[in-house]
């Protein structure tokens, strides 16, 4: 593939993706998937982490960058194509990192964090709409509910692939090369493949 | 083949290509991974050693025998392997003999900054440092040759966003396993002082020689590379914040270090006499600034940045090339702001309710490293001090010393399996032997819980889950003197209550072990569907069920609770703590 091909399949030439959710929710499987994603297409790829303490419930994030050569693993405020985000709050807290033109993605399950059960702090309400109204036409902003589709098909566990569909509707990525990556991401437990295949349907389906 | 790996397991890789027979290591963020990874090639002898010195010691020992060795640890792990680490640095090595140790700038899972450079120079050790997976491998196995031909051990510094970032790395076959012949060498490895000061002489004369062959490219000694660019801004950086430089700067000359202890001088001279502005991007410390300021050389560092955190792209942008800021679609300004959302213990940890306990006891708590620390998080604040691995319990006995033993009555020593198995027992006969009248507590969650899971002494598998020895508890807190040992089941927290007050009483060391498994671990017979459930009628809102920090229990509007059946794993901790029987375990669904 040349370097005009590739660049052609990206919206820039070096594709930013953000994944933010909570602990627990799936982000760092779904971090990996689209680093195979990149392998497969032929792209340089990096893809960073969050372990540790705040893997314990808090809040975590993900940054994924394709292109011809990645050189910083890290996502700056206002650089972000695509920020995925599993949960509202942390929608709400990570939306500064995508750039003017980006899209972003909310699933619009709410996680209570301390804090706020603690009574302390209120849960901003109508988050898609503030952030909507906040970028204006700088940004598209799509919400679906990945919890609920991936309940019905029987594991919340699902949610991040749901996610990873809606998000391959706004990518140049076949859709053949999302597939074969959740084939290859599952392959250790080839049960998961067929409800994860569906899921990433779905989510396709949500996000059209 | 091409794969794309996690730094930490490219390490792992490097060190199975270059032939590595033992990696013995203790768990630290952001190190686990690699001896994790390593335990995946079979012929490799992985182990979870009991601390850091335990696990540099038994490299040293499989390097001096003759095969190549490693161990990997972090920031502060290296602290605890400081002893042998600078005596190695005298005895040499036989096999290839690699420390890896991996900083956390930014603190994400630690409890200081530190910057591992200054045990290169302190300990007179060759240190590298990678900037991506790829290098990651190919400097682990270049570790292993320096380290054979300059007979020293090699440190290789890592830095959170490095061992835990994925990239590409292209893979080979691996070598063979060479043990070499052993031979006996007093003058070596025998260090007391006779010998030792013939050593030090080989150290010094060892660095120069680094030194020197470090600072000719072609040798490839420092893995140094130099990115020509315009003669008005040089950049000399190294490891993540080479990254960072690149994407900010993608223009400008760069000298980026490869060995950063001893640093190349004779390159540095020529490098800076080819810019107008030399600029050092390092991430902490004025490590590599302040050598290169006591060669005469005049540069810019730490006036531009911090010493604090991380770099980011931006912050480099902001200093060095403002007119290219990116423009961000949503303005954080234009936006509320968004609650925290701090770590939390886990829904269904079985230790949690013990926190509510202490503090409803009001008591002083010396707290330890581990997912207990979260215990000092509000509503509980139930922690006083967290200094480091295994100090909980000399803390405790530092209390009752000053006090004449008054502190004593509150005051409760709080520490996991694993870090007391890792230096809790040192404190713990100390105290004993001392005549303390301390409490102290062990949260056995039967697993090294925080870092990831991973086996101990205690836990009766080894790292790769094959059945192990394990060492009871009761059996070591009484074979050094412990008078009073009681086993609580810490669900059961009105229990645990009481049983702490008592022993606070007692005039002389006692210990509780508070022991159930981490809820995450797979015990392959969940409660699932089995989630608590709420009776209206019964509540009355008064909000302790609130206070166990519980994810899967929020409060509704009614400020009555409400169950995540998703979340909740029936631990029952919830239904204990309900004084009006509101809450109970439910059905299992149909």
């Amino acid at each position: 593939m040349t370097e005009k091909d590739m660049n052609a399949r990206l919206d820039s030439p070096c594709m930013s993706i953000v994944l933010a959710g909570v602990g627990g929710q799936g982000t760092l499987v779904a971090g990996k998937l689209l680093g195979t994603i990149a392998m497969k297409t032929g792209l340089d790829v990096k893809v960073s982490e969050v372990h540790g303490m705040s893997q314990r419930g808090g809040s975590v994030i993900t940054y994924v960058r394709m292109g011809c050569k990645v050189f910083s693993p890290i996502i700056d405020e206002g650089t972000a194509d695509y920020c995925l985000c599993f949960e509202s709050l942390e929608a709400l807290r990570w939306a500064p990192l995508l750039r003017n033109g980006g899209t972003l993605i909310i699933n619009n399950e709410k996680i209570r964090p301390l804090p706020v059960l603690l009574g302390k702090e209120q849960y901003p309400e109508r988050i898609a709409d503030t952030l909507k109204e906040a970028a204006g036409d700088r940004a598209r902003i799509i919400e679906i509910n990945a919890k609920d589709a991936a309940l019905s098909l029987g594991s919340v566990k699902a949610v991040n692939i749901v996610m990873l569909g809606a998000l391959s509707v706004h990518t140049n990525i076949p859709e053949t090369v999302w597939e074969d990556s959740i084939r290859e991401t599952f392959s250790g437990k080839p049960k998961l493949i067929p409800m994860n295949l569906e899921a990433f349907r779905i989510g396709r389906d949500l996000a059209k | 083949m091409r794969q794309i790996l996690l730094g930490n397991e490219a390490v792992a890789r490097g060190a199975y290509e270059a032939g590595v027979k033992v990696i013995s290591s203790y768990p630290g963020t952001p190190s686990t991974e690699i001896t994790e990874a390593a335990a995946q090639y079979e012929r490799i002898h992985c182990e979870w050693a009991t601390n850091e010195k335990v696990g540099a010691e038994v490299a040293i020992g499989a390097s001096i025998r003759g095969a190549r060795a490693m161990t990997c640890m972090k920031h502060v792990g290296l602290n605890v392997a400081a002893d042998p680490l600078f005596t190695a640095s005298y005895t040499g090595i036989s096999g290839g003999l690699v420390f890896i140790v991996a900083d956390d700038p930014g603190m994400h899972s630690s409890q200081n900054e530190q910057d591992s450079r200054h045990y290169a120079r302190a300990a007179k050790l060759p240190m590298l440092e990678p900037s991506d997976s790829s290098e990651c491998r190919a400097f682990v196995m270049k570790a292993f040759e320096l380290s054979e031909r300059y007979d020293t051990p090699v440190l290789v510094r890592l830095q959170t966003r490095v061992a835990h970032s994925r990239s590409i790395v292209e893979l080979s076959d691996p070598s063979d396993i060479m043990i070499k012949p052993y031979t006996k060498d007093m003058a070596k490895y025998v260090m007391m002082p006779g010998m030792a000061v013939k050593r030090h002489v080989v150290v010094e004369k060892r660095m120069e020689a680094l030194e020197a062959d470090s600072s000719a490219p072609a040798s490839g000694v420092g893995l140094h590379e130099e990115i020509d660019g315009p003669s008005d801004l040089g950049i000399i950086t190294s490891g993540a914040a080479y990254q960072y430089v690149r994407e900010a700067l993608p223009d400008a000359s760069v000298l980026k270090l490869g060995m950063i202890w001893p640093l190349p001088e004779k390159l540095i001279r020529s490098f800076s006499q080819k810019v107008k502005r030399l600029v050092i991007v390092e991430e902490l410390d004025p490590f590599i600034e302040n050598e290169i300021l006591a060669m005469g050389i005049p540069c810019e560092g730490k006036a531009l940045f911090s010493k604090n955190g991380e770099y980011t792209t931006a912050m480099l942008r902001a200093v060095l090339a403002p007119e290219t800021l990116p423009d961000s679609a949503v303005a954080s300004a234009s936006l509320p702001a968004a609650p925290g959302r701090p770590p939390v213990m886990c829904a269904g940890c079985p230790h949690k309710g013990l926190f509510m306990a202490l503090s409803r006891l009001k008591a002083q708590v010396m707290g330890d490293i581990g997912c207990y620390t979260l215990g000092a998080l509000p509503p509980t604040s139930a922690m006083d001090t967290c200094v480091c691995m295994g100090a909980s319990i000399g803390m405790a006995h530092g209390f009752d010393k000053a006090t004449d033993a008054i502190d004593s009555k509150k005051t409760v020593a709080v520490i996991g399996d694993s870090t007391f198995l890792h230096s809790g027992i040192t404190n713990l006969i100390n105290a004993v032997y001392n005549q303390s009248t301390i409490t102290v507590m062990i949260l056995d969650n039967s697993i090294t819980g925080m870092t990831g899971h991973q086996q101990n002494a205690s836990t009766g598998k080894d790292i790769r889950l094959n059945p192990a020895p394990a060492v009871s508890l009761e059996a070591l807190c009484e074979s050094v003197g412990v008078r009073s040992i009681r086993v609580i089941d810490p669900v059961d927290t009105q229990g645990a209550q009481r049983v702490i007050k008592e022993e606070l009483e007692k005039p002389f060391v006692s210990v509780i072990i508070a022991r159930m498994p981490c809820a995450l671990i797979p015990t392959g017979k969940g409660p699932k569907g089995k989630a608590s459930v709420v009776d209206k009628e019964r509540c009355t809102a008064c909000g302790q069920c609130i206070r166990i920090m519980c994810p899967a229990l929020t409060a509704g509007p009614d400020k009555k609770p409400v169950i995540d059946s998703e979340t909740c794993n029936s631990c029952g901790l919830c239904v204990n703590v309900c004084a009006f029987g509101a809450l109970s375990i439910g059905e299992v669904e149909a």
